[in-house]
């Protein structure tokens, strides 16, 4: 299977293999969000992270909505749909109990809590270490990517409020962004499928000089410059300075531009996921667009060996030099090239990416529509960027810092400011600025809110999330285990369980002949009726080419 | 319900550049120096009215563990 049409994929080289073309790729977006009680200082991250997650699977449950879920002590054996029901933990309702790590509920048992679900609109919401994290379905282009990426911060902030609508219960508040600005930093990460056959040294020298650039479009602003928050003043990108090393594995310590994690969730002969851990988290759907779809154009040509090779002397020390003039003056050294402003090295992107659509004649709007922004983009940073305050994350919080400074004649290291920083990243619909902008048609969006709102319900379409997270609806009490890739059926109440792969990410996308899966049909029961035994017959034969036998 | 107005308004402009401004006069021209200070002054306001009163303390306060 492949997303590129037949009659393009002749006319590219056979020796190089391609898994996408213009912005089309699987894609899909991780967001580690933070997480604040501000009456509870003592609070453990942990347990307010595993709160969250276990709120949000009762407040399905009480809808009626099936979910897929694990406890701490993974085990693909025990049954995936909570048999217990979901009970709201105890210390939500008493605050004093968010610092425990083992939670117990008023007469001594211990509260059953459950650090992964699975969602019926294909994503994983689950708790990493000491952050709730929302990882979005695999989606095929920028706009999806945008819509199901925004789906889980209405899924994380819900989660809160759910926590809210409890007597007595703490008051937990959410971040999309990316540091603390005393010391600490957490990822918003993309992932990318790429060829496998691409040669990853190939890969890495071409992504050194894009990322440690794109960030002048995609940054999300930050208060602060320096990893423990040094100096006073403004900086475009909240995740440079926590940046140490060009190409390593790591991603919790000597953070490197490119992380070589390999683990596909794909068949690993096809497909590499390229895990980006530098980005910044965007609210803005204009930048998360961008994000994306520049970075899936600049993968296509280098799926090509059709990119221009831009190669920094010092990605590191660019990053953070360019990351700390938001001007745009500032120029890096570029072998063989010279000094060049971050803006010149984007364009070297932008129009090797016209190029490469013209030659190829891919006109599609999502691919023409990124090109064509982009270009306009590079052209308002060069000549007017405060025009790009209705578009851009960093743009329009810096355009905000800077009236705040001027009307109260602030100096860069007022608590106020970075008040404002971190205030722009709350979820909180009637709290957070970037929510307060949008309000007011002061930043432009790109996708409705009842977009939004469907894809916080409903999976993506065309990858096999459609399979995932219908299965998960309809069938929910029939699963024993679910994961991006696997699936374990439960067909009666007892018997064997069924091992089912859905390697390739393209398969079991929405069709005719899934029917069975289609929205707006009753959930399914364990009880061995005749009718049910006739549907689950149905989803066995529908499952059947997934099917793992023997021993694994 | 005048941003509201406003936006709508200024959207059909983007839709269709040949819809004249259907402002009052002295109105300042969308996108010109008056009109866009007039508009971030009233933004402005509204910041000032939603942020955290207890800036200093709140901001402190907001410590995270490491993530990825």
């Amino acid at each position: 299977m492949s997303l590129i049409p037949e009659a393009l994929a002749a006319k590219f080289p056979a020796d190089r293999p391609t898994v996408g073309y213009g912005v089309h790729r699987v894609v899909g977006l991780e967001t580690e969000f933070g997480i604040h009680a501000p009456a509870h200082p003592e609070a453990s991250h942990s347990v307010m992270s595993l709160e969250l997650i276990n709120a949000y699977g009762h407040k399905l449950a009480q809808q009626g909505t099936n979910v897929a879920s694990t406890e701490w002590d993974y085990n693909e054996e025990s049954p995936l749909s909570d048999a217990r029901g979901w009970q709201m933990p105890r210390s939500i309702a008493h605050p004093t109990q968010l610092t425990d790590q083992t939670l117990v509920t008023a007469d001594g048992q211990d509260v059953h809590m459950l650090v992964n679900l699975i969602l019926p609109n294909g994503a994983r919401f689950y708790v990493d270490h000491a952050h709730p994290e929302y990882s979005a379905p695999e989606t095929t282009n920028p706009l999806d990517a945008v819509i199901w990426d925004q789906a889980g911060d209405r899924i994380a902030q819900q989660a809160a409020e759910h926590i809210a609508s409890q007597d007595g219960a703490a008051q937990i508040l959410l971040y999309k962004n990316n540091t603390d600005s005393k010391s600490v930093s957490y990822g918003a990460h993309e992932n990318y499928l790429v060829a496998r056959d691409l040669d990853f040294t190939e890969l890495a020298e071409h992504l050194l000089g894009f990322f440690t650039t794109r960030q002048i479009i995609t940054g999300a602003g930050r208060v602060g410059i320096g990893n423990l928050n040094q100096r006073p003043g403004f900086q475009i990108s909240q995740r440079a300075d926590f940046f140490e090393e060009e190409i390593g594995l790591e991603t919790t310590i000597r953070r490197p531009i490119v992380n070589t994690r390999d683990e596909p969730h794909a068949q690993p002969e096809t497909y590499r996921r390229l895990h980006v851990i530098i980005g910044d988290a965007n609210l803005s759907q204009y930048s998360t667009w961008l994000r994306i779809g520049m970075t899936s154009l600049v993968l296509s040509m280098i799926e090509l060996g059709e990119l221009p090779m831009v190669e920094l002397a010092e990605p590191v020390q660019a990053l953070q030099d360019i990351s700390h003039d938001p001007t745009l003056q500032t120029s890096v050294l570029v072998n063989g090239r010279g000094w060049m402003t971050p803006i010149d090295i984007q364009r070297i992107y932008q129009q090797a990416a016209q190029a490469y659509l013209d030659r190829y004649d891919i006109d599609d709007a999502q691919s023409q529509d990124v090109v064509t922004a982009w270009a306009d983009v590079l052209d308002l940073l060069e000549h007017d960027p405060a025009q790009l305050a209705d578009r851009l994350d960093w743009v329009a919080k810096y355009q905000l810092l800077n009236g705040m400074r001027t009307r109260h004649n602030l100096q860069w290291g007022d608590a106020k400011l970075a008040m404002l920083d971190l205030q722009w990243a709350d979820l909180r619909q009637d709290k957070g600025l970037y929510y307060t902008l949008v309000a007011r048609g002061a930043m432009r969006t790109l996708v409705t809110d009842a977009q939004i709102n469907h894809a916080m319900h409903m999976p993506p379409s065309t990858t096999r999330a459609w399979t995932r997270g219908r299965l998960i609806d309809r069938f929910g009490a029939h699963l024993a285990g679910v994961s991006w890739e696997s699936v374990l059926v439960r067909p009666f109440r007892s018997g064997p369980l069924h091992r089912y792969h859905l390697l390739e990410p393209l398969a079991g996308a929405q069709q005719e002949d899934n029917a069975l899966l289609a929205p707006e049909q009753p959930q399914l029961t364990l009880d061995d009726t005749p009718d049910n035994r006739e549907e689950i017959a149905a989803l066995l034969e529908l499952l059947k080419p997934y099917r793992v036998t023997g021993r694994h | 319900m005048a941003q509201d107005q406003r936006r709508q308004a200024s959207q059909q402009r983007d839709d269709d550049p040949h819809i004249p401004d259907p402002l009052p006069e002295g109105t300042p021209a969308p996108g010109s120096a008056a009109a866009q200070t007039s508009d971030l002054d009233s933004l402005l306001d509204e910041i000032d009215d939603v942020l955290e009163v207890n800036a200093e303390e709140f901001v402190q306060g907001f410590v995270q563990k490491g993530g990825q």
